[in-house]
Formats: structure tokens, C-alpha cells, sequence
């Protein structure tokens, strides 16, 4: 026997699990597959509707948006992935009241919530909005340099620290209330919002995506990074942001576990 | 004396279905309430985005003043919940979790339970649609061109969008006794739904053979001629000339719907023996 493993480890070796698990279905990989692409056409297309009636959006060319959904679809496939699945399995626990069972694990609880399950085959998306974001970058023959690049591999990971942050945050405040899958479609709809650059909203709704729900930070801060939009040094906010993000999700969850009895109690 | 009515008739069960719709979800209007609030974010993007393009090209599209798309979007909340029916997915649990045997031990099609269910609980969604419509009507100024017609019409073409879309979906739903795998074919209808029924935007903004090929399909008569006849773009003529299509289609989709559902059951009994 091994010595009990750390927070990495045991977060590793749940996936690893999982993704063996998933990889079984190999047929699922071409059904994902179709689906992503035909998700990722829709996206182009409200992109050229768009431009076809306008050479600018709010000061973005078409090419620049094209950023903003290729970073749209690879936060969003690192969500399908890793967040959403294990979001439903917290629910169902709560639902069922099996969370005590993961509670009394000597482990970090949120940990485990966190790494329980993986959709392998969303990576697709994570793929696919690489090649996106490469094509947007092609188009407007920029180039990147080697400092940019890592500014925008930085900010792509505080982004999806922050939407790990918005979705785990949004289910812990959400325990209470029986049906928290409504929750999860209100959480799609709002990730939606975030295809576009949050400066094109009305005041309202760029302050909620801003302040309340910093998907800004998550998608637009990173496109606006790697188009050149904003200078390297922006990244610094996208760290303070997720940090930020993390240590409320934290706090949040600290105090759901506290509160809760079970559903049975 | 009085006998009791105890002879079946489809428009009392109609009624009893759509009552009991109601009454669940309005036990639920917390939750009909925030399914709105969900609803809202969708046509609220669209609306943004066609308001900044319009207003970059001096306040108008292809004739579409930021006023009317402001109202068109509105209205789009409304349509949409009126939209909703039993999802192509949910065929899936039903028959892996043998839901179906209760449905298929009664004499009525199932089809009049669903329908009546979903039709009851659109009244509730209604009522929770009242405020999300305010809150938008007061930040994005639409323009209403109004007239007793449109509003006739518009009750009408509601009521055959939900019919038309309700097949639609229930058809989907078949495919679900084949495969297990139907999501790649639901993704399909989603994203064509979303191009051709004007529910992305409205298709006079969509290149010209878009708008032609969505003239041979059910989708715009279950999104945009709703919202259309609504907000004033229609004539009394075009309002009827819709609402033709509406029966057209429905009838095409009950048709097909009543066909794969024979075979269906068929398969059904197979699978459980």
C-alpha cells in the first residue's frame, strides 16, 4: 500500500479514472464531435450574419470576435469537462443525500467534489477553440510573440479558474433549493453571453458580467490579449480576478458545509 | 336527477389535462419565474448585438428600426416559452426507465396528455413572463405597431407555433426508440432551428437563400410569424395566409409523428418482452 495521496494526486488519479471510464465508448468521441462542430457552426455563423451588415461591432472586427469565440469554446470545453459533470453528481448528492459520504471522507471535501468526474470527450472543444483562435490570429497576420503568448496561456487558465469558481459558488448557494438543474440552464445561458465582447452590453449587464459574474475576465480579457487589444500587462487583473474568484467559491463552499444537515436530517 | 357525466370526451380531457399543467406549475413559480429570468439572456444578446449593428448603420437594417427589433426580441421571450414541449431527450429516460408502460396501458394517445400538460402550464409561464417583459420594455424602448388583428392573430398564431413545434419535438422523440445516440441528431434541429425560424434574428437579415429555404420549412411559422404578427409587420392577409401554414404543418407532422409511432410501440413491446 501507498502512502494516502496528496490533493494533486488524488485529483489526478479521479480523472485518470474517469477518462478510462469514458474512453470505453469510443462512439461517444464521434457523436461529441459532431455535435461540438455543429455548435462551433452555429458560432460562425451569427459571426457573418453579423458582418455582413457591418464592418465593425462596437470597435471589434470580425476577426477579433473570431478570438472571442475560439476563447468562448475552449473555456467552454474545459467546463463540459471538467466542471459541469461534477456540479450534476454534487447535485444529485444533495438531492439523494449522499453528500455525507463524501463529507466524512478524510480528504478536502471541495476537492472531491471537484474531481469526481470528467466528460473526456468534451476536450474536443478545447481543441477545437485552439484552432479557432490560431485561425483568428492568421487573419489578422499580427503574429504573437513569445511573451504574448504566454500572457494569454496565463489568462486562459485564471479564466478557467474563474468559471470553475462561478459554477461551484452558484451550486453551494443553490443547496437549499430543490431543483438546482434549473440552476445549470440559467448557468448555460449566461455562459452564452460571453460569445460576445462584454463592452458591447448595456452598463447593466457588463457591470454584472464584470463584477457579480466575472465571465469578462474569463473570456473577453483573454481574447482581448491575444488580438492585442489590451496590453500584456492586463493579465495581472485577470490573476488578481481569479484569485479572487477562488477564494470566494472558498469561502462560500466553507460555509454551504457548515449549514448543511442533509437532506434526511 | 342529475347523472354524473361519466362519458369520455377529448375537449373535457383537454381541459382536465391543461388544469392540471396549471396548478403543478403554479405550485412551482419560483422556478417558472427563474426559467424566464434564463430565458431572457438569449434574446437579450441577439437584441444587443442587432441594436449596436443598427445603430452603426444609423439606427436601421434591412428596414428594421432598433425599436422593432427591440420589440421583435421581446416578444421572442414570450414565443419561446409558448415554444416549449416535451424535449426529444426526455423520450430517452422515459424508455429506459419504463415510464412509457402507464402512458401505453390507457386508451388515450399519449400524445393529449403531453400536450394538454404543457399547454396548461404555459398560462403560469405567462404570468411569470409579465415582469421579465416590463424590465425589458423599460430598458430597450420597442415600438409596437398595433392593432386588434394583430392581437387575434397573434393568440391564434401562438397556440399553432406551440402546435407545430410540439410535433416537432415529439417526432425528434421517436428516434429515441432506435438509438440511444439521438443527441447528434437533436444537435442538427437545434442548430437549423436556430438559423431558419428567426429565432437567431429575423430572417430578412440573413442572406436571401437562407430566407428562401426557411419558406419550405416549419420553423419560421413556430418563431418569427408569432412574433411578426405581434408586433405589427403583418397584414390581416399574411396573418391568415400564417396560419395556414400553421395547419399545414401540423397536419404534415401529425401525420408523420402517427406513422413512426406505430412502428415505434411495435419496437417497444420487442425490447420489453
Amino acid at each position: 500500500m501507498s502512502r494516502p495521496a496528496g490533493p494533486v494526486r488524488l485529483a489526478r488519479l479521479h480523472f485518470k479514472l474517469g477518462a478510462l471510464n469514458e474512453l470505453q465508448y469510443r462512439i461517444n468521441f464521434w457523436v461529441q464531435l459532431f455535435n461540438s462542430a455543429l455548435n462551433l457552426g452555429t458560432g460562425l455563423i451569427a459571426i457573418a450574419v453579423v458582418y455582413n451588415q457591418t464592418a465593425t461591432l462596437g470597435g471589434w472586427t470580425s476577426s477579433q470576435l473570431l478570438a472571442v469565440l475560439g476563447v468562448h469554446v475552449l473555456i467552454g470545453g474545459f467546463l463540459k469537462t471538467f466542471v459541469v459533470p461534477n456540479m450534476w453528481v454534487l447535485i444529485q448528492d444533495v438531492q439523494e443525500g449522499t453528500l455525507d459520504y463524501t463529507l466524512t471522507r478524510p480528504a478536502d471535501s471541495q476537492l472531491i467534489v471537484s474531481v469526481r468526474q470528467i466528460n473526456i470527450w468534451s476536450l474536443i472543444d478545447v481543441v477545437l477553440g485552439v484552432g479557432v483562435v490560431a485561425w483568428a490570429l492568421d487573419e489578422m497576420q499580427t503574429g504573437l510573440s513569445a511573451g504574448g503568448l504566454l500572457a494569454f496561456a496565463v489568462t486562459l487558465v485564471c479564466g478557467a479558474a474563474i468559471v470553475y469558481a462561478i459554477w461551484i459558488t452558484a451550486v453551494t448557494i443553490a443547496f437549499k433549493a430543490v431543483d438546482v438543474g434549473d440552476l445549470m440552464q440559467i448557468l448555460n445561458g449566461v455562459y452564452e453571453a460571453g460569445r460576445w465582447p462584454v463592452s458591447i452590453y448595456p452598463l447593466w449587464l457588463r457591470g454584472s458580467l464584470t463584477v457579480i459574474i466575472p465571465l469578462a475576465f474569463a473570456i473577453t480579457v483573454p481574447a482581448e490579449i491575444v488580438t492585442g487589444r489590451v496590453p500584456w500587462w492586463w493579465l495581472v487583473v485577470a490573476v488578481a480576478v481569479a484569485a479572487a474568484a477562488l477564494l470566494v467559491s472558498r469561502l462560500i463552499w466553507k460555509r454551504g458545509i457548515r449549514n448543511y444537515s442533509g437532506a434526511s436530517a | 336527477m342529475t347523472t354524473p357525466r361519466t362519458e369520455f370526451s377529448l375537449v373535457r380531457y383537454y381541459r382536465a389535462g391543461m388544469r392540471l399543467g396549471f396548478q403543478r406549475e403554479i405550485q412551482y413559480r419560483i422556478r417558472a419565474f427563474l426559467m424566464l429570468i434564463g430565458f431572457m439572456i438569449e434574446p437579450t444578446i441577439y437584441l444587443v448585438v442587432w441594436t449596436s449593428v443598427a445603430d452603426a448603420q444609423g439606427g436601421e437594417i434591412a428596414g428594421l428600426t432598433t425599436g422593432t427589433l427591440a420589440a421583435y426580441y421581446i416578444v421572442w421571450t414570450l414565443v419561446r416559452v409558448y415554444n416549449l414541449g416535451y424535449a426529444p431527450d426526455a423520450w430517452e429516460w422515459r424508455i429506459r426507465e419504463g415510464r412509457l408502460n402507464e402512458f401505453l396501458s390507457q386508451p388515450i394517445h399519449p400524445f393529449h396528455r403531453d400536450y394538454t400538460f404543457f399547454a396548461g402550464a404555459k398560462f403560469v409561464w405567462t404570468l411569470a413572463w409579465i415582469p421579465v417583459a416590463l424590465f425589458l420594455t423599460i430598458i430597450f424602448d420597442p415600438v409596437f405597431e398595433w392593432a386588434a388583428v394583430n392581437v387575434a392573430g397573434f393568440v391564434v398564431a401562438l397556440w399553432g407555433g406551440y402546435t407545430v413545434r410540439f410535433l416537432m419535438l415529439y417526432a425528434l422523440g421517436m428516434i429515441n426508440f432506435w438509438t440511444t445516440r439521438g443527441s447528434a441528431i437533436f444537435g442538427i434541429f437545434v442548430a437549423s432551428e436556430l438559423v431558419l425560424s428567426g429565432r437567431l434574428v429575423p430572417l430578412e437579415l440573413m442572406p436571401e437563400w437562407v430566407a428562401d429555404v426557411a419558406a419550405w420549412l416549419p420553423f419560421k411559422w413556430t418563431f418569427q410569424f408569432p412574433i411578426d404578427t405581434f408586433i405589427g409587420r403583418l397584414a390581416p392577409r399574411e396573418i391568415l395566409t400564417g396560419i395556414g401554414f400553421q395547419a399545414l404543418w401540423s397536419a404534415v407532422l401529425g401525420v408523420i409523428f402517427a406513422l413512426v409511432w406505430k412502428r415505434a410501440i411495435r419496437r417497444y413491446g420487442a425490447v420489453g418482452n
